[in-house]
């Protein structure tokens, strides 16, 4: 059977051009094909999110159907969670982790394609679910049983859940690839308490994810049973209680909101120290009280579900449990701020990104304990206010960190240097405009303003405010095409880059700028945190400056390969099958088994 | 890079002056829907709370921005030549201190709020009036089975008296708000929910739908009616009186047409006191005409918002079921000439 498959393809050993990208297993191109796709995704959410604000700039406004509306907001949930916020994240993850950790590449190289891959399936089929006519239209949260197919028929919902799935497969394996490969692949010495703060927070993500993709998972295959085979988990005229769905989606939800931002606040404390000459303040702090939001970000899922009724003792527990996570963010901000006390602080776009994250990050952190009070909470839940709350802490918290990431890691990227001047006005731009868009949301709720509503009326007194957060979109649209100018022409014809541009503290920052295919020339011997700048300052001794030595030893590096392509391209097939036609599904079953089948068989190195 | 810092710390305080006026004078009271101008103990417990955690909250923001203002001034870079900054690693001093400052403070607003939580959320007297509400895309039916009384859309409750929810839905996940009387409670299909609350003021309070029910869900609106206890006493006895008969020959033709089988209006909808109009899909219009608004309070209840309606129901209303059950505007053979329809409207606005 392996004589047979495995000819059928020849193996790819030195392609060039698109090929090159197609089969590649490098994990600094998968990073950058990951950062790409998901930034294109960033842009399709956001043309979504300006057709929503127009809708909304004044009463009883006719741009969109209410149709047409429940699908964007929807939608744009959907995009931005789960197409362009997780896999900016995991462009950071796959190009920056093997680097901060002094190694070659990720445990499985060939799985970490295939992540890329599934991940751009599940991406088209969710997008395309707009061609199809009929995208998903029942929120983010989807709650039954408005999702059956009694109260939504059409497919609509079908491009959700399988597009969800494919999702889960390729976050679950990149998840499995970074635990896996930040637990074996450190370079000697670095212990775990020696690593950076970004590798660390990265970690605590993909633990987080490998838990908490299941329960969604199992949720999806319940209710794609109600649609697809009858069955009756969620049908209430069939008995079923939807609160269940609630339960079940939100054990997943909370935890997939720190999945969101732990990157982002890993990000934030590589810059702070950076640009602040002074090592993290209190790194071990910090890394517990990362791990320990993430153990809470379990306990504390029913705060979704104050209105739900579940009586005055969970409320109650619930409320205790979501205040208590104030405790070990608001201990975060403060070793973030006084990393920062005593330094010497140069404000690079990056360190004010790090610094505007803090900021906006505090306020949704606030109005978080405001909704944590169940009492009051039965006001704000479901109004603008908590659209505001949410905004501060995935806009102004994850996207910040994660603008902030670009610009900091972008001369390691392309081994160019961007535009200071373009940057700085783009992040004023940025922050300004977010404000004006996001800050106003918490007045608007307040004054009664339901969310996920196409229409008001002039009486309830809401036009000015919305039509002022129109007009700050306005301004965060400006501003990130101003970030893409920028990027681009950088890109192109920026300065060259130096290694180090930033003189900067953690072991990526040894290596030139882009860093070669290889990464290291020897794998670095750890002693520190903060290794890259303990050997620049001369700290440990007699140690060398440079990281690598001279003697270039026996570099190993896998070859590219097509099986983890084809492995999603069944997936990719097998989605459409599940949706529109289950011999097709067949299919791309099988065409995914001899992906599979065949990469299992492929020795890492063929001979040359 | 003095500038951008100048202009960084003068941003941050424009902000933060900003967000505390905003907040002493942004929620105003000019607004329906606005749960700061709480006329009943439910809802100014809520507000109390809010407040509390509000006031909380702007301190914190003011002492972190202000930190953060102050250390990005301070230790700015002032020279290229400037060296290394002394390698401070941590302080456990400081760090114990903000674990535990702001866990004292989250107990000291944890004690109120869960005061609050519980008498918000059960009711002090059980043996109330109880009115049972039931969602339905998109509008409101309200049941008071101790009175016989059945309305839709428009509420009318006896001012100073405790008044206990039934919350319970036909079709999809609801959320019943009336942001000045109380907080949200949802009404979920199989998994009934209770609450209660109290207005000691009369007028006309705004609820709302407030969970994402489908296409209309921004039209799921209702009205409560505070009034006093003898207002209230004659408008149940008003409500409990048979449908008025038609009294001239356009509403006697829309009569005859509502309960024909032509149009089926019968079919869905109860008016008492009728020979067969006792359909239970869409609200009650026994005294449809008695109330002030329509549609789930979205339109007032005139003469040209209702020919509107019967000519277009999908435009005014998207998706509901009416325009998608009824033959009458599914079937273009049996659609109703503008006769037909200034008929049913003569007949239903004769429905006091």
């Amino acid at each position: 059977m392996t004589t047979l498959l495995i000819p059928m393809i020849k193996r790819p050993l030195h392609p060039t051009g698109i090929w090159n990208w197609i089969t590649t297993i490098d994990h600094k191109k998968i990073g950058l094909l990951y950062g790409a796709t998901a930034f294109i995704n960033f842009l399709i959410g956001g043309i979504e999110a300006i057709l929503i604000r127009a809708q909304l700039s004044g009463s009883n406004a006719d741009i969109i159907t209410p149709e047409v509306y429940n699908q964007l907001f929807t939608m744009h949930g959907t995009t931005m969670i789960f197409l362009a916020i997780m896999p900016l994240s995991a462009a950071f993850f796959n190009y920056l982790i093997p680097l901060q950790i002094g190694a070659r590449d990720v445990a499985f190289p060939r799985l970490n394609a295939f992540s890329y891959w599934v991940f751009l399936a599940g991406t088209i089929i969710l997008h395309s679910s707009w061609l199809f006519g009929s995208a998903p239209n029942s929120g983010w949260f989807s709650y039954a049983p408005l999702t059956s197919v009694a109260y939504n028929p059409g497919h609509g919902m079908d491009f959700w859940i399988v597009g969800l799935q494919v999702l889960g497969i390729a976050s679950l394996a990149a998840s499995f690839n970074f635990i896996v490969t930040i637990i074996n692949m450190r370079a000697p010495g670095m212990t775990l308490m020696r690593m950076p703060l970004f590798t660390w927070m990265t970690f605590i993500t993909a633990i987080l994810l490998v838990l908490a993709f299941p329960v969604i998972t199992v949720a999806l295959i319940e209710l794609m049973f109600d649609r697809s085979f009858g069955t009756n988990f969620f049908f209430a005229p069939a008995g079923a209680d939807p609160v269940l769905w609630q339960h079940l989606f939100w054990v997943f939800g909370h935890p997939e909101v720190y999945i969101l931002i732990l990157p982002a606040m890993g990000i934030v404390s590589e810059i702070l120290p950076t640009f602040s000459k002074k090592p993290l303040f209190g790194y071990s702090t910090v890394i517990l009280a990362g791990a320990i939001i993430a153990f809470m970000g379990w306990l504390v899922w029913s705060h979704h579900m104050f209105t739900v009724g579940l009586g005055p003792i969970p409320n109650s527990v619930f409320t205790i449990t979501t205040m208590a996570i104030a405790i070990p963010t608001g201990i975060k901000i403060f070793n973030w701020i006084f990393t920062m006390w005593k330094g010497s602080i140069t404000f690079s776009t990056p360190m004010l990104y790090a610094i505007g994250f803090i900021v906006t990050f505090t306020i949704g952190g606030i109005s978080g304990v405001m909704h944590a009070m169940s009492s009051s909470d039965a006001q704000q839940q479901d109004t603008y206010f908590v659209v505001a709350h949410f905004h501060y802490v995935l806009f102004g918290g994850a996207m910040m960190g994660i603008f902030g990431g670009l610009y900091y890691w972008f001369p390691k990227f392309s081994g160019r240097m961007f535009s200071e001047k373009l940057g700085k006005v783009q992040f004023f731009l940025l922050f300004i405009g977010q404000n004006i868009t996001f800050f106003p949301m918490h007045f608007v709720g307040m004054d009664g303003m339901p969310r996920r509503i196409y229409t008001y009326s002039g009486e309830m007194g809401w036009t000015a405010l919305n039509a002022l957060e129109t007009s700050g979109s306005i301004l965060v649209v400006i501003s990130v095409l101003l970030f893409l100018h920028n990027i681009v022409k950088s890109w192109r014809s920026g300065e060259e880059a130096p290694g180090d541009p930033w003189d900067a503290r953690t072991l990526e920052w040894s290596i030139s700028s882009p860093p070669p295919e290889y990464n290291f020339e020897v794998i670095p011997e750890v002693h520190t945190v903060d290794e890259w700048w303990a050997r620049k300052r001369g700290l440990l001794g007699e140690q060398s400056p440079s990281v690598g030595s001279n003697e270039k030893g026996e570099i190993h590096l896998p070859q590219p390969s097509f099986w983890p392509l084809v492995s999603a391209i069944g997936i990719f097939i097998g989605g459409y099958g599940l949706i529109y036609s289950y011999p097709v599904a067949i299919v791309g079953l099988v065409i995914m088994m001899v992906g599979v089948y065949s990469w299992s068989f492929e020795p890492v190195n063929d001979p040359d | 890079m003095p500038t951008i810092n100048r202009q960084f710390a003068k941003y941050s305080f424009v902000l933060l002056a900003g967000i505390i006026l905003a907040l002493i004078f942004g929620c105003t009271n000019d607004h329906p829907q606005s749960p700061f101008d709480a006329v009943g103990p439910v809802s100014e417990s809520q507000a109390l709370i809010f407040y509390i955690i509000s006031y909380a909250g702007i301190v914190v923001f003011v002492i972190v921005m202000a930190l953060l203002a102050y250390f990005t001034f301070k230790y700015r870079k002032r020279s290229e030549n400037e060296g290394d900054p002394e390698q401070i690693h941590g302080n456990s001093t400081f760090e114990i201190a903000w674990t535990v400052i702001p866990a004292l403070l989250l107990i000291a607003v944890a004690v109120p709020t869960i005061n609050s939580l519980w008498d918000t959320t059960v009711s002090p007297e059980p043996d109330a009036l109880v009115v049972r509400v039931t969602g339905n895309q998109w509008w409101f039916r309200f049941d008071i089975p101790e009175l016989g009384v059945v309305t839709a859309n428009e509420l009318h409750i006896p001012v100073g008296e405790v008044i206990n929810i039934e919350l319970d839905s036909k079709d999809v996940i609801h959320s019943f708000w009336v942001p000045k009387l109380a907080g949200k409670v949802d009404m979920i299909p199989n998994n009934e929910n209770t609450m209660w609350f109290q207005s000691n003021e009369e007028g006309i309070f705004y609820g709302q739908c407030a969970e994402f029910c489908g296409e209309s869900h921004a039209l799921m609106r209702f009205k409560v009616v505070v009034e006093s206890r003898k207002e209230f006493d004659a408008w149940v006895a008003s409500q409990l009186l048979d449908a008025i008969k038609p009294s001239d020959p356009l509403s006697q033709q829309g009569h005859d047409l509502f309960m024909s089988s032509e149009a089926g209006c019968y079919a869905c909808h109860t008016i008492r006191g009728s020979q067969k109009a006792y359909g239970e899909v869409g609200p009650e219009l026994t005294h449809f005409a008695s109330r002030l608004h329509m549609l789930s309070g979205i339109m007032d209840n005139t003469h040209e918002n209702l020919i509107s309606w019967l000519t277009d129901p999908d435009e005014v209303k998207p998706g509901n079921i009416m325009s998608k059950n009824a033959s009458v505007y599914n079937d273009p053979d049996k659609v109703l000439s503008d006769p037909e329809i200034t008929a049913l409207a003569a007949y239903l606005r004769s429905l006091k």
